[in-house]
């Protein structure tokens, strides 16, 4: 089996511009005879749906809530990176490209980076031509912020929600073709299976969530832009909703799933308080521009912030990191505040949060200047936490907020299955072993608005289609099995609900697949997680009936499939034994503690093939070669 | 997040099997509830002990719960998301009730959000009011280099304060007319503050009103209402302008 990438064989920066040129198209008059499948109308959702419908395909966008402006992408705050240099600070697309690959720590292919990075300059005139309200300095020009792991300004934000004001643009645009008749939306659906017919990608199957009916939808190539699987810790940034079902049904049905192992623990989040949370809220990543991160130098010093003197506190990323301080990458900053307070030097109540001080900033440049670039989280905090941060310190700490992994795809977004295309972050393609901060949104949009509309008319032009319909065996094969888990599901009528599965599964996934990995405890999770897998057949409870709504079954569906994907993520963080990015192996360090790649052995995307009848999953090895870049060893330092 | 001593609530909770059959108030008790939970994690709480019991949980919809999607939607003790100014009913959280109180639970009302089952109400009127010109039609690649129109920074404000808007419904379940005003007005300011909104400026704000009438909502009557129950503190001087925009289009 070959993993073939798909990539140009030009020069870096004539692949995008040789691909558009050479690429097949479908004439005008023949898109109309096209069906495309969209599921998910996050960012990249909605903007490949907007756009396909724009230039005349039939859509279909399927989406789990009961408003595609609710996707999840909805709740992104800090900003959107671009390559504008409208700060004349040097930054450039071979910058933004230099900054990805080194933030994913040489683990991303070169190709598609270098993609996303000239592409992220049209993206920003895109949104704002459908009047998407970002900041501006009084001079009416676009402002820009620093984010981790870059030493320019190249994001551009919408106070802390940039995430809902993309993708009310990108829902304003889909709506639009909903009104044209282009695209038909089929809101709270959840899809439960793909439908593969001679080979390629021609259909899903999906639950009516309202009614609980199991439908049949037919199309020409289905286009999966469903996010990624961070719920599967229970505790993270991601939405009640966020999962991981379509992605792994496709995976079950021969996608390859590639780097699982790759999980963005975020820095800057507000701490666990009690054992009912049922989520973790993010505190944007832009506030380290202008907060600092500090612990008492002494640890166990339990005085009020206020009352710690300069000289007993510990700045402790601009000690170790003077060059990038407070900004340094999301996984640098993460470990750190980790590593920090296992030292017993942590602060609050359980002694597992870090300060994020903004008394500097506020003295120097105004509690007006911090409110008008920070209000809403800053509201937020206040809500949460219950203390004023404007007055106090907030407390942070990491928590699991973004997945780099994903379905693997080539650099046209197909997956292994022809015309099953994966977008944003459902597919693994850009981020690497770590993402800096405000390239999701980039992503997303990128993948949606510009790249998708030119590879799928590719794929379409070439592709022998033949005529099918709900009627197809593999249809009603696939129908007839979805409705067998789900009357599975219910029959078990055991004594644990959904809710203490999933909270087991997430904290084993913390403590062993988390931060930091070990060969001893990945080991040990999946004995776990299989026993736990086991116990959740025998003595799962899901309670009503399976057709009307029923939140308690649509969760249950989702946790035994993260019941099978935590195993996958740990066999793909064992046999990574290096340290590269936000994978942590406590075997594989530097001497002053700091990831240690091992580009000879490792330096290769980890390809997982589903096999059937409870075989171990096969490991492909796509080689990263960079022709381009030297991998070096990261410093922020 | 400083522990406080747990408390005890009884819940008066609308159960409603399916749209059409009728629906009631049910007392709940729940216990050990801390302050530092959110409403919603504290009718998980609930919904977790009725399981135990072999009872049906509440259906209520939540999604971010950290205040942006617009999911969540519960009138709590006759306030739609509960007693906090600005608040979604996921960010309400339970130091904010006395111990020992008893708290009403109620979906949004209002006739063009119909009851799906228990709390989860459908609000895809305002997808298809949404539809009718909440956007600005410009297709993919067509746009110019971004900094091409300078914006003054205080209509970018002003468009930010009103597209700040979750699309939650509460203006509509607070007005005593279940007038979507404040919703449709909020993304008619929007465009009206952008110079890229006003090439179909009359046609948007025409076309929405009418799809906002066609869908079952009432009028505006000034009551204001909207205004304070709205998470995001959306104005009613938007309905002002929408009012003024559309007799605009009236009249030429």
């Amino acid at each position: 089996m070959i993993l073939e990438s798909k990539i140009p064989e030009v020069t870096l920066e004539k692949k995008w511009e040789s691909y558009r040129n050479n690429c097949q198209i479908v004439s005008p008059a023949n898109k109309k005879k096209y069906t495309i499948i969209v599921v998910g109308t996050g960012l990249a959702g909605a903007s490949a749906a907007a756009s396909l419908g724009e230039l005349g395909y039939n859509i279909k966008s399927f989406c789990i809530q009961d408003s595609p402006r609710r996707a999840h992408s909805v709740a992104a705050q800090g900003g959107i990176n671009a390559a504008k240099n409208y700060q004349n600070d040097g930054d450039s697309v071979w910058r933004l490209f230099y900054d990805t690959i080194k933030g994913g720590d040489f683990r991303a292919r070169e190709a598609n980076v270098y993609r996303l990075a000239e592409i992220s300059a049209n993206i920003i005139d895109q949104c704002v031509a459908q009047g998407v309200p970002f900041a501006r300095e009084y001079g009416g020009m676009l402002a820009n912020r620093s984010f981790g792991g870059t030493l320019v300004s190249r994001t551009f934000y919408a106070r802390g929600q940039t995430g809902q004001q993309l993708l009310l643009g990108a829902y304003g645009a889909l709506m639009r073709q909903v009104n044209l008749g282009k695209v038909q939306l089929f809101p709270q659906r959840e899809m439960l299976d793909l439908v593969v017919i001679e080979g390629k990608a021609r259909g899903i199957v999906t639950r009516n969530l309202v009614t609980g009916e199991i439908e049949s939808h037919t199309g020409d190539a289905v286009v999966l832009a469903t996010g990624g699987y961070g719920n599967i810790y229970y505790l993270s940034t991601n939405a009640k909703n966020s999962n991981a079902s379509a992605a792994w049904r496709c995976y079950k049905r021969g996608a390859y799933l590639a780097n699982p192992c790759f999980v963005q623990i975020h820095p800057t989040c507000i701490p666990v308080s009690g054992d009912y949370q049922s989520k973790l809220t993010l505190m944007s990543e832009s506030l380290r521009n202008d907060g600092r991160v500090w612990v008492p130098k002494n640890a166990g010093d339990r005085r009020q912030p206020e009352q710690i003197p300069e000289a007993e506190r510990d700045y402790f990323l601009e000690r170790k990191y003077p060059t990038y301080g407070n900004l340094v990458p999301r996984d640098v900053a993460a470990r750190n505040a980790k590593e920090i307070c296992d030292s017993g030097a942590g602060v609050g109540e359980t002694g597992r949060a870090v300060y994020l001080d903004f008394s500097d900033a506020i003295q120097r440049l105004g509690k007006d200047y911090i409110q008008d670039k920070y209000g809403n989280l800053f509201d937020m905090y206040a809500k949460i936490a219950g203390e004023d941060p404007y007055q106090v310190p907030m407390q942070i700490y990491p928590a699991v907020h973004y997945v780099m992994g994903g379905l693997w795809v080539d650099y046209t977004l197909m997956s292994n299955i022809p015309g099953l295309f994966v977008l944003g972050e459902a597919n693994f393609s850009d981020h690497g072993a770590n993402r800096l901060g405000a390239s999701a949104l980039m992503q997303g949009l990128a993948d949606g608005y510009f790249i998708i509309p030119y590879t799928i008319g590719d794929y379409l032009a070439r592709a022998k289609l033949s005529k099918i319909s709900h009627e197809a065996p593999e249809f009603q094969d696939s129908v007839r099995q979805v409705e067998e888990f789900v009357k599975r599901l219910m029959a078990v009528r055991g004594q644990k609900t959904v809710m203490n599965y999933h909270r087991e599964l997430g904290l084993l996934m913390w403590d062993f697949v988390g931060i930091s990995r070990s060969e001893t405890g990945l080991k040990y999770a999946l004995d776990r997680i299989a026993d736990l897998r086991e116990d959740f057949w025998r003595n799962v409870r899901v309670s009503g009936e399976a057709n009307t709504l029923n939140k308690q079954l649509e969760m249950a569906g989702r946790v035994a499939d993260f019941l099978e994907l935590g195993e996958l993520m740990a066999l793909d963080a064992l046999q990574r034994n290096e340290s590269c990015g936000a994978h942590f192996r406590e075997e594989c360090q530097t001497p002053e503690g700091e990831a240690q790649r091992n580009d000879k052995e490792y330096s290769y995307v980890a390809v997982w093939e589903h096999l059937d009848s409870g075989k171990q999953p096969v490991l492909h090895k796509e080689p990263l070669v960079f022709e381009n870049l030297v991998p070096s060893q990261r410093s922020y330092q | 997040m400083k522990s406080e001593k747990l408390m005890t609530f009884k819940l008066l909770i609308w159960r409603q099997v399916s749209p059409t059959i009728r629906g009631k108030m049910v007392a709940y008790k729940v216990e050990n509830i801390s302050g530092n939970m959110s409403f919603l994690e504290m009718l998980d709480v609930l919904n977790e002990d009725l399981i135990a019991q072999g009872q049906e949980p509440i259906e209520f919809d939540s999604d971010c719960r950290e205040g942006i999607c617009g999911t969540c939607s519960l009138v709590i003790d006759g306030i739609a998301h509960g007693t906090q100014q600005k608040t979604t009913a996921c960010q309400l959280y339970m130091r904010h009730f006395r111990d020992g109180q008893t708290i009403t639970v109620e979906p949004f009302r209002a006739k063009a959000f119909p009851v799906i089952k228990d709390l989860v109400v459908d609000r895809s009127a305002f997808d298809r009011i949404i539809a009718k010109g909440g956007y600005v039609s410009v297709n993919t690649g067509n746009a110019p280099d971004a900094n091409a129109i300078p914006i003054p920074k205080e209509m970018a404000d002003k468009a930010m304060d009103v597209a700040e808007c979750i699309g939650c419904g509460a203006c509509v379940a607070a007005c005593p007319n279940a007038s979507a005003s404040l919703f449709v007005s909020a993304k008619v300011s929007q465009y009206t503050f952008l110079p890229q909104g006003h090439p179909e400026r009359k046609q948007r704000v025409a076309q929405m009103v009418e799809q906002m009438d066609a869908e079952g909502f009432g009028n505006c009557s000034n009551h204001w209402e909207c205004e304070a129950v709205c998470p995001k503190g959306i104005s009613v001087t938007n309905i002002a302008r929408m009012r003024r925009e559309y007799w605009g289009t009236l009249l030429g």
